[in-house]
C-alpha cells in the first residue's frame, strides 16, 4: 500500500509541477498578468510540490526500513541482517532511489527558492519558479517512465540480495545526500541565469540574488566529493585518495566550473561587469551537472556507482541534457546581445584577477574533460577501449592550478576597477620570505627536493600568510579609521562574506599543502608478515600479532592485530585492519586501519593469508600479506575541504543578505 | 600606421595567441603519451603493440593461479575463451581479484608473458569486459 501512495504522491508532484510551471511561464509573457497572485500561487505550488516528493522519498525509506521485498528496489538492494543506518542509506544506494534523491533535492531547493523570494521581483520570481519547476517535471517524469523506485516484485522475495558491501559504511551515507544537494544547487544559479535571459534584463540584482545560492551549492559540493574522497581512502585498501576515474572527473568538473561561477558572480555583483560570461558558466555548470549524473547513472562508465545497467535510462537521461544544455544555449545565443557586456575594467584590477582565475579554471575542467570523454567518444566510435592515466591528469593539473594559488594570494590586496601594482607586490614581501623560510626548513629537515614541493609549498604558505596578514590588515585599517576598539566588533563589520573568502583561501592553502606534502613524503610498503613479526617503515614499528575471525553484523571478519610503536618509544598503538565477507553476497572488502594524527597517518591494511603457510593449519600461525603505509599530512586534505566549505557557508550569513530579504527589490536601473 | 596603443594591443594579443597555442600543444603531448590502450589476449597475440603500458582485460582462468617465492608474486592466466596469456604481478591484489572472475591488468609484454605492474579493481564483483559477454 505504502509504495502505491508514494507512486500517486510522484504523479501528483508532476501534474502540479507540469501545470503550475508551464502555467506562470505562459501568463508571465502576457501583457498585463496578475504578476502577484501569479507568483505567490507558484511559491505556493513549489511547496506542495515538494511536500509530496518528501512524501515519496519518506514511503521509500519506509519500504527499506520495514524489509518490505515485495518492492523490487528493496529487494534488490537490501538485506534482513543490513544495520538500520544503512537500510536507510540503501534508499539511495540504487538507481532509481538515488534519482528519486536527485529529485527531492531540487524540489527542495525549489522550495527554498519559493520561501526566501518574496522580495524578488515577482515576474523575476515567476519565471525562476517556473524553470525550476519544469526541471522537476522532466525528472519526475523520467523517474515514473524508466526508473521507478516502487516497482512490485511478485512473488515477494524471501530475502533481500543486500546493499553493495563497498556503500555499507558511514562515510558513504552521507556522501551521496550532499554531493546531490551541490549539484541539484546549481540547478537554482541555472534558473536565475534562464529567468533572466527569457527576461532579457541582466542587473546587479540578479548576480545578488544568484550569488548565496551559487555559494551554498559550491559549499556542498565541496563537502560530497571529500566524502567520496575519504571514503575511497578508507575502504578500497589502497591507501589512495583521488584517481582521476572518470566517476570522480564527473563530480569534479561542475565544482570547477562552479568555482570559476561563484567567482566570476562577485564581478558581476559587484562591478556589473562580465554579464554575459557568468550567465554562460551558470548554465554551463548546471550542464555539468546533469553530465556527471549522466556520466555516474547511466552505466556508461563502469565502477561501484554504475549498477546493472539499462541502456533506456542512459538514453532518456541523455535526452534530457541535450535538451537542457540545447535549450539554454540557443536561448543564450538568442538573448546575449540584448544583456551586455557590462562595466569596463584595467588589467591591473580585482576584476581581471578574477578573470584570470575563471580562465584558470576553464581551462582546468576543459583538460579533465578531455581525459573524460575522450576515451568514451572512441569508444562509440571505433569500438576500441582506452583510457587515459592518472599521469596526464597530474601533468595538467599542477601547472594550471598552481598559477591560481599564487594569484589567490594577491586577490584580496587588490582593488576594483584599477590598482597600483606595486602595493599589491608589495605586501607580498613578508609571506614570500616565510613560504621560502618553511619550504627551506622542510627540505632541510625531510629531504627529497622536487620542483612541485618548491612550488606547491612555496604557493600554500605564501597563500595562507598573506590571506591571514590582510585580515589583519582590514582589521587594523578600521581601528584606525574610528572603529570600535572590540577585536569582534571590527571583526563584524568586515562582514560574513569577506570572512568565508579569508576561510575558504585558508583552506586551499591548508590543501594545497596537504596535498604536496603527501605526494612527496608517502611511503608505501607491501609486506608479509607472520605473528610476532616486526617490520618498520620510517620512524614506525609494526609488529603482527594475528588475524582472529569475528562475526560483524551482517559479515564474517579476518580481525587482524598488529601493534604500533614510534621510534623506541613505548606507547604501542593496536591497529586493527579488517578484511569483511558479507553474508548475503559472499563479496569481500578491506576495511584499512588508521592511525590518524596532525602530522600524518600510518595506514595499514590486510591482503590475504599467503598460501606458503598453508602446511601449519592453526590460524594464529598464518603469514598475511600485508599493506603499510605512511600518508603525511593527508589530514590537511580533508581539512583544507571542509575549510573550504565552512568559507562557502559562512557568506550566506552576510547582513546584506538579511537586508535583501527585508526590502523589496524592484529591478534597480542598469548602471 | 598603426598608434602607440593599437601596437600595445597587437603585441598582447599575439602574446596570448602563442601562450595559449604553446599550453594546447603541451597538454595534447602529454594527453597522448599517457592514452592507455585495452587490449583482449588474441588482439594481444595477433597484433602485439609497440612497447609501452597498455591494459589487458579478461577472465583469469580456474586453477591457474599460483603465488611464488616470497608470498606476493604471483602467476595466473588471463583468458577471453580464444586466448590466453600468462601474467605475472607482484603486490597485493585487489578484492575483487579472484579466479574466475574478470580482471584488469595495467603493464606491458615481455618476451611473451604479461608483467602487470598495477591490478585494477574499479569494478564490481559481477563485471565482465564487454567482449567476453558475448
Amino acid at each position: 500500500m505504502i509504495p502505491e501512495l508514494a507512486q500517486l504522491a510522484l504523479s501528483l508532484a508532476l501534474m502540479l509541477a507540469l501545470l503550475t510551471g508551464g502555467f506562470g511561464l505562459w501568463q508571465v509573457t502576457r501583457p498585463e498578468p496578475p504578476l502577484v497572485y501569479l507568483a505567490r500561487g507558484m511559491a505556493g505550488s513549489s511547496v506542495l510540490v515538494f511536500s509530496l516528493i518528501l512524501a515519496s522519498f519518506g514511503a521509500l525509506v519506509a519500504s527499506f526500513v520495514l524489509s518490505d521485498f515485495s518492492v523490487l528496489n528493496v529487494a534488490e538492494n537490501s538485506n534482513i541482517l543490513l544495520p538500520l543506518p544503512y537500510k536507510i542509506a540503501a534508499s539511495w544506494g540504487s538507481h532509481e532511489g538515488s534519482l528519486l534523491l536527485w529529485t527531492l533535492m531540487l524540489s527542495g531547493w525549489t522550495a527554498a527558492v519559493a520561501l526566501f523570494s518574496s522580495r524578488l521581483a515577482p515576474g523575476f520570481r515567476i519565471r525562476v519558479l517556473g524553470v525550476l519547476l519544469i526541471l522537476q517535471f522532466a525528472f519526475v517524469g523520467f523517474l515514473l517512465t524508466s526508473s521507478n523506485p516502487f516497482g512490485r516484485l511478485l512473488p515477494a522475495a524471501v530475502s533481500g540480495r543486500d546493499l553493495n558491501p563497498l556503500l555499507q559504511d558511514p562515510i558513504m551515507v552521507s556522501h551521496p545526500p550532499l554531493l546531490y544537494m551541490g549539484y541539484v544547487g546549481f540547478a537554482v544559479s541555472f534558473a536565475f541565469a534562464v529567468a533572466a535571459l527569457l527576461e532579457g534584463r541582466l542587473d546587479p540584482t540578479w548576480a545578488r540574488w544568484s550569488r548565496p545560492w551559487a555559494n551554498a551549492a559550491w559549499s556542498f559540493l565541496t563537502v560530497g566529493i571529500l566524502l567520496g574522497s575519504w571514503w575511497a581512502y578508507t575502504v578500497l585498501g589502497w591507501g589512495g585518495w583521488w584517481f582521476w576515474d572518470p566517476v570522480e572527473n564527473a563530480s569534479l568538473l561542475p565544482w570547477l566550473a562552479g568555482t570559476a561561477l561563484i567567482h566570476s558572480l562577485a564581478v558581476t555583483d559587484k562591478r556589473d561587469a562580465l554579464k554575459s560570461w557568468t550567465v554562460l558558466l551558470a548554465m554551463v555548470t548546471f550542464a555539468l551537472s546533469l553530465l556527471g549524473t549522466f556520466l555516474v547513472r547511466s552505466g556508461v562508465l563502469t565502477s561501484v556507482h554504475a549498477f546493472a545497467a539499462d541502456p533506456k535510462r542512459g538514453i532518456l537521461i541523455l535526452a534530457l541534457l541535450v535538451l537542457v544544455i540545447g535549450f539554454s544555449f540557443v536561448l543564450y545565443a538568442a538573448r546575449t546581445g540584448k544583456v551586455g557586456l557590462g562595466g569596463q575594467f584595467s588589467w591591473r584590477s580585482r576584476e581581471s584577477l578574477l578573470l584570470i582565475n575563471n580562465v584558470l579554471m576553464v581551462s582546468a575542467l576543459a583538460a579533465v574533460m578531455l581525459g573524460t570523454l575522450y576515451p568514451l567518444v572512441i569508444e562509440v566510435l571505433t569500438g576500441n577501449k582506452m583510457s587515459v592515466g592518472p599521469p596526464y591528469f597530474n601533468a595538467v593539473f599542477a601547472p594550471l592550478l598552481l598559477p591560481a594559488v599564487w594569484l589567490m594570494a594577491i586577490a584580496p590586496y587588490s582593488q576594483w576597477k584599477s590598482m597600483p601594482l606595486g602595493e599589491a607586490m608589495r605586501a607580498m614581501l613578508w609571506p614570500l620570505l616565510g613560504a621560502m623560510l618553511v619550504t627551506g626548513l622542510t627540505i632541510w629537515r625531510w629531504g627529497k627536493p622536487s620542483l612541485l614541493l618548491v612550488l606547491g609549498l612555496a604557493a600554500a604558505v605564501t597563500l595562507a600568510y598573506a590571506t591571514v596578514a590582510q585580515a589583519r590588515q582590514q582589521l587594523a585599517k578600521l581601528r584606525r579609521h574610528g572603529g570600535s576598539v572590540l577585536l569582534s566588533d571590527r571583526a563584524r563589520q568586515l562582514g560574513m562574506s569577506y570572512w568565508g573568502m579569508i576561510v575558504a583561501h585558508v583552506g586551499i592553502a591548508v590543501f594545497v599543502a596537504g596535498v604536496t606534502l603527501v605526494k612527496t613524503y608517502e611511503v608505501e610498503r607491501d609486506l608479509v608478515m607472520a605473528p610476532g613479526q616486526t617490520e618498520s617503515l620510517g620512524e614506525w614499528r609494526l609488529t603482527f600479532i594475528g588475524v582472529d575471525s569475528v562475526p560483524g553484523p551482517n559479515y564474517q571478519a579476518g580481525h587482524g592485530v598488529f601493534e604500533l610503536t614510534r621510534g623506541s618509544g613505548r606507547e604501542i598503538t593496536l591497529i586493527e585492519p579488517e578484511k569483511r565477507q558479507f553474508t548475503a553476497g559472499g563479496q569481500v572488502i578491506t576495511q584499512a586501519a588508521i592511525e590518524a594524527g596532525f602530522f600524518g597517518d600510518v595506514y595499514v591494511s590486510l591482503g590475504e593469508p599467503v598460501a606458503a603457510d598453508r602446511a601449519s593449519s592453526r590460524p594464529s600461525e598464518q603469514a598475511w600479506s600485508v599493506r603499510m603505509y605512511l600518508k603525511p599530512f593527508i589530514n590537511w586534505i580533508w581539512w583544507g575541504c571542509a575549510l573550504m566549505a565552512i568559507g562557502g557557508i559562512m557568506t550566506l550569513f552576510d547582513k546584506r543578505y538579511k537586508r535583501l530579504r527585508a526590502r523589496p527589490v524592484v529591478a534597480e536601473p542598469a548602471r | 600606421m598603426l598608434n602607440k596603443s593599437r601596437q600595445i594591443r597587437l603585441v598582447w594579443i599575439l602574446g596570448l595567441v602563442l601562450a595559449v597555442s604553446a599550453t594546447v600543444y603541451s597538454v595534447l603531448r602529454v594527453f597522448n603519451d599517457n592514452l592507455v590502450l585495452f587490449y583482449t589476449p588474441t588482439q594481444l597475440k595477433e597484433s602485439p603493440p609497440p612497447g609501452r603500458n597498455y591494459r589487458l582485460g579478461g577472465m583469469v582462468e580456474m586453477g591457474s593461479l599460483v603465488r611464488t617465492g616470497d608470498g606476493l608474486s604471483m602467476r595466473f592466466r588471463v583468458t577471453d575463451q580464444n586466448n590466453v596469456l600468462s601474467v605475472t604481478y607482484t603486490g597485493i591484489t585487489p578484492d575483487l581479484f579472484k579466479e574466475g572472475k574478470g580482471v584488469v591488468a595495467q603493464g606491458r609484454l615481455e618476451n611473451g608473458i604479461f608483467v602487470a605492474s598495477e591490478i585494477l579493481a574499479k569494478h564490481d564483483e559481477n563485471y565482465m569486459p564487454p567482449k567476453l559477454k558475448q
